[in-house]
């Protein structure tokens, strides 16, 4: 890391994240004055413009990589078309203990006045809210689902390469094309595509005067400057602002600028979940790479160099804070830009190169919240790549996460795409496969799988408020066997999703209709050529994805009752449901029973796993295939992000032996502290579950660093990892573990139950050993972390 | 026909010190030898017992209640278990929800341990790695451990058997035909003192290792090093040079003493026999290796 590296590195880590009401005001006033006056998609592009003219810019010391979504770095701008902060979310943000936002009072004051006024009753999270039926929002506050649209866009879209073939100017003249080619005779949809293909040429005129004002401030700052080098970069910066975004680029340091400008467009026009992702940057970078170190305009130092500026800025784009009760909750900053790295390229072949492991050197040097590589690791790649990952996995950032490239391509063949798109697809987000720069794959939502269980138990009552939040299914003491509760879960499972789906389905027509993003339209296949926008069925592909939490805690749980209560007989459901609800109070041996003497998943014992693959089969059946507003149709998926904790917290106690509010199981990995037998255990019972079926699934690993302490312990991990894909399974993840995370296994070791330690010639659980070596592992981790 | 028992310990999965890539490694219960240092006690004693931990106890007393032998009761620290009335029978194992009481050790069929392991197969045909039997004494249990060999070569599981080579020559050639490498630790050169720190003399074991050269079977030598019992330069010298002539010998992993089986011991309500030992530090460590590369060239820290 040189020093302009170290300083901007510095600026970003230390720079806390605050709010600017910019964007709201700018907007606002926007609206005041051109609402009614233009179709949907066009007042939204000239939104778009109206921000890209007038917003302020910052060109910062030593960047090499220009502009912010804010202001200034680590800014963030609010989207009060979409989701209006009230004052006293506002306050909350100001002040809460964990991931706070500065907002200056004054700011507050002027919000108040000039934007929350104006947006009250006319955001989308507040038309939405007044339309909802009283079903839905009862399970939705008893924390049976999600919804992701109340708070951000449908988004987390990733881009393909082409934006690195084709400038704006380009995009311009396909548009002019399309609309020569619209059919007002016979095409009854003709004018309004006219309107969204306006739409989008006015974006793309916005983009390229976004960055005409950047290369006319860097000119302007270069007048001034009198570091004569520094001078030199503010010219090139100019320079490259007036090729980039309207033309295509030249060189590397030109198709980064693109790459950011088209990101920054995306991210300011909307706020779509998970802003943005570059996809395979180092496949698109890869000719550019190699082109300029052949013409001696590059070396490595300064590709990585140049990479690094990128990191930083994308460090330094906070996520937009929540709205509502949520904003007193902690969130992250991270707004999840993952970068793929190595995979297949469209032909099939291997697509790690010199750029996949430049990226891998800059992470691991930067060691930055985001954005987050991911590795992709197909029969092809090379060892020498994985071993890379496996060096900076060590490290102990969470970071590279592992994803089985073969999987991500045939979960997508699966569903229809062609095998190009496939493989150039990968992931994004958490792990959610998808076609980049061809595809909306919209998560809609988080599904509390064990809380269903939980209200079949209760015959459609929370456990916890005694409300009546669903069905009723029937009491369950008087069921006779376990395929009877099965059943009634089923029912339940069945309601619970088409109730969300029928409100999604009403939700994506309200952003088709009102929050079309004619930008982000422009570069997503096939928007320009079917005249539709992203949000309306535009994409050459539009998935649903429900994300589906707990398996690892509903399949435990149904063991439980399957062993207990059904099979021995050795506690009848009612004293079950009584320990239930008691939170096991006084019931310790029950609870002890429960957790211990119950087969769980995690362990390769195909009595719990049997127990999985029903649950997950018929989540499939409740979910895959039913239509989506645009045509086709929704999909599962199974990552859980953070929201298993708060799905724990909604959730009563369990029957396999988890107390009230505690977290459920993450992804699709097993209980905490369920397994109990290791990692290859763990992989076997993941393999069991049919995951081509999903859009991804998500299998956390804790290891401490001593278990990765030599070479040939990596090769072992890498061995772990080609196990688990040659067995079929999507994504798995290594968290090193820290200090942190040990004091808390020694104050509740059943939680973690499956944490290896290298001893000394061996590895052994940390929890089984005594305070005395548990210390001394402690400080001998700290100073290897050092 | 019965079919052949083995008394096991543990089953660990992922074992990654326990020969070459990913491993599962099978603990055979019982060992004629007692070294002070032993991170394994559970694994010297060739019988099954239950132990009841406390401190583990609920107080249910639901063990209490199924016992058929009346073999427990409550007693002011827990629970009490009359060993004389106690028959090894499980229920108070199989009943206790808090796993308070813990069986030493469980008899598998060799078809039950062969399920087990074969659970991971995709992993050592990925990594290259197999089966380790260890112990306690795996030739100690010589059917079981042969049997097991051969239902892991039948179905071409690599496999790594570690022992002290403690055992008789012919059994020891037995088992020799169906291991693909042996893992043998040697303790000390000098006969007195490993009588001492042992239990058992140490000429067996060298008559054992020098046949196994004889035959060719591959092995790697581990030597646990204690400070102050085996790490002085005339030890490990000799021990270098001994190895040196075994040219089945592929190289010496030096396994540094770690006091972490104090807790072990606590446990068993066994008296440990190392308390004065200490981890070598990274200089000694450093001399040893440096040491033996006089003798062999491929010397390694840890398994």
């Amino acid at each position: 890391m040189n020093t302009r590296i170290t300083a901007l590195r510095e600026e970003s880590f230390a720079t806390q994240p605050s709010i600017s009401i910019e964007r709201a005001v700018l907007e606002t006033e926007f609206y005041k004055e051109n609402s009614g006056k233009y179709s949907l998609p066009v007042l939204r592009a000239l939104c778009f413009k109206h921000l890209c003219l007038k917003k302020s810019l910052h060109i910062g010391d030593g960047e090499l990589i220009v502009g912010e979504r804010g202001p200034a770095p680590k800014v963030v701008p609010t989207f009060p078309e979409l989701t209006c902060h009230s004052a006293e979310d506002l306050h909350i943000l100001n002040t809460r203990a964990m991931t706070s936002y500065r907002v200056a009072e004054e700011d507050i004051q002027r919000y108040q006045e000039e934007v929350i006024p104006y947006w009250q009753g006319r955001s989308m999270r507040d038309r939405i809210f007044s339309e909802i039926p009283d079903d839905w929002r009862i399970a939705y506050e008893a924390g049976l689902f999600t919804e992701f649209m109340e708070q951000r866009a449908p988004g987390h879209t990733a881009l393909d390469g082409t934006i690195y073939t084709m400038g704006m100017v380009d995009f311009k003249k396909r548009i002019a094309d399309r609309l020569a080619r619209l059919d007002y005779q016979n095409d009854p949809e003709a004018s309004d595509k006219a309107e969204q293909l306006q739409a989008m040429d006015i974006s793309c005129d916005a983009a390229i005067i976004f960055a005409e004002r950047h290369a006319e401030l860097a000119q302007t700052m270069a007048a001034t400057e009198e570091n004569p080098a520094r001078r030199a970069e503010l010219r090139h910066i100019a320079e490259i602002c007036r090729q980039v975004p309207a033309h295509t680029p030249r060189t590397f340091h030109e198709a980064l600028q693109m790459y950011w400008f088209v990101h920054l467009g995306i991210i300011t026009e909307l706020n779509g979940w998970d802003a943005m992702t570059p996809g395979h940057l180092d496949q698109h970078l890869r000719p550019f790479y190699e082109k300029d170190l052949a013409a001696g305009r590059l070396d490595r130092e300064k590709a990585k160099e140049l990479l690094s500026c990128l990191w930083i800025k994308v460090n330094n784009h906070t996520a937009p804070p929540k709205v509502g009760v949520t904003a007193k909750e902690s969130g992250t900053y991270n707004d999840f830009t993952q970068i793929n790295l190595g995979g297949l390229n469209g032909a099939g072949g291997d697509a790690s190169n010199e750029v996949s492991f430049l990226c891998l050197e800059v992470s691991d040097e930067l060691h930055l919240l985001q954005p987050q590589p991911s590795v992709h690791i197909s029969n092809k790649t090379p060892e020498r790549f994985l071993k890379a990952a496996t060096r900076v996995i060590r490290k102990g950032y969470g970071y590279p996460s592992v994803f089985n490239t073969d999987a991500v391509i045939m979960e997508q063949v699966r569903v229809g795409k062609t095998v190009e798109d496939a493989r150039e697809g990968g992931t994004s987000g958490c792990i959610e496969t998808g076609a980049f720069g061809k595809e909306a794959y919209i998560l809609t939502g988080y599904l509390n799988v064990p809380k269903i269980l939980e209200i079949t138990l209760n015959n459609g009552h929370d456990q916890l408020t005694g409300k009546r939040v669903s069905i009723e299914t029937g009491d369950p003491t008087t069921f006779t066997s376990f395929d009877e509760l099965y059943a009634a879960f089923t029912r339940q499972l069945e309601y619970v999703v088409n109730l969300k789906i029928r409100v999604n389905n009403y939700i994506e027509r309200m952003y088709a209709k009102y929050s079309p993003a004619p930008f982000l339209s422009v570069v997503i296949h096939d928007c320009i050529e079917k005249g539709k926008d992203y949000y309306d069925g535009g994409p050459r592909y539009n998935t649903n994805y429900i994300q589906c939490c707990g398996i690892g805690t509903v399949t435990d749980s149904l063991s439980a009752i399957k062993t207990h209560v059904y099979d021995t007989g050795s506690i009848s459901m009612e004293r079950l449901l009584a320990g239930l609800k008691n939170n096991f109070a006084d019931e310790e041996p029950l609870r002890l029973k429960l957790w211990n003497k119950t087969p769980f998943y995690g362990n390769d014992d195909d009595r719990a796993d049997d127990i999985m693959k029903s649950v997950y089969s018929s989540l499939y059946d409740a979910i895959d295939g039913k239509p989506n507003t645009k045509g086709t149709v929704y999909h599962l998926n199974m990552l859980s992000t953070t929201c298993h904790v708060y799905f724990g917290k909604m959730l009563g106690a369990s029957a396999n032996g988890r107390f009230a509010h505690l977290p459920e199981s993450d992804g699709t990995s097993p209980s905490h502290g369920a397994d109990r037998n290791g990692p290859t255990a763990v992989i076997k019972s993941l393999s069991k579950m049919d995951q081509l079926k999903s859009g991804g699934t998500l299998l956390n690993q804790r290891f401490l660093p001593s278990v990765l302490a030599t070479e040939q312990d990596l090769d072992k991990l890498g061995g772990l990892i080609r196990t688990y894909f040659t067995l079929g399974g999507h994504h798995i993840q290594f968290n090193v573990i820290d200090t942190k995370t040990l004091r808390s296994a020694q104050q509740h070791p059943d939680e973690y139950r499956n944490l290896l330690v290298r001893v000394a010639g061996y590895s052994d659980y940390f929890v089984d050993l005594d305070k005395e070596h548990q210390e001394e592992i402690i400080s001998r981790t700290e100073q290897e972390l050092t | 026909m019965d079919e052949i028992k083995s008394t096991i310990f543990a089953i660990k999965r992922y074992a990654l010190h326990d020969g070459p890539n990913i491993r599962t490694t099978i603990f055979f219960k019982g060992c004629p030898l007692s070294c002070n240092w032993c991170h394994n006690p559970e694994g010297i004693d060739f019988n099954i017992s239950i132990i009841t931990l406390n401190d583990r106890c609920v107080g249910c007393a639901e063990c209490i209640a199924t016992c058929a032998h009346k073999a427990l009761q409550r007693s002011n620290t827990g629970i009490s278990r009359d060993d004389r009335l106690c028959t090894l029978c499980q229920s108070c194992v199989e009943t206790c929800p808090a796993l308070a009481h813990e069986p030493t050790g469980w008899q598998m069929t060799t078809q039950q341990l062969l399920h087990e392991i074969q659970k991971d197969v995709p992993f050592y045909d990925q990594s290259g790695g197999g089966v380790t039997i260890s112990g306690g004494e795996p030739l100690s249990q010589p059917e079981g451990l042969l049997a097991l060999l051969q239902g892991c070569a039948a179905l071409g599981i690599h496999r790594t058997v570690d022992s002290s080579a403690f055992a008789p020559t012919a059994t020891l050639l037995r088992i020799a035909r169906y291991t693909d490498l042996f893992l043998i630790d040697l303790k000390h050169m000098n006969t007195r003192l490993h009588r001492q720190y042992t239990g058992v003399a140490n000429d067996l074991i060298l008559h054992n290792l020098q046949k196994l050269a004889e035959i060719g079977r591959p092995a790697r030598v581990r030597i646990p090093l204690i400070p102050g019992v085996n790490d002085d330069e005339i030890n490990i010298r000799e021990t270098g040079a001994f190895v040196a002539r075994c040219k089945n010998v592929q190289g010496i992993d030096v396994l540094p003493y770690h006091p972490s089986a104090t807790a072990k011991y606590k446990k068993l309500g066994l008296k440990y026999k190392g308390m004065q030992f200490t981890a070598p530090t990274q200089d000694t460590l450093s001399t040893t290796v440096d040491l033996l590369k006089n003798y062999l060239s491929d010397v390694r820290i840890g398994g």
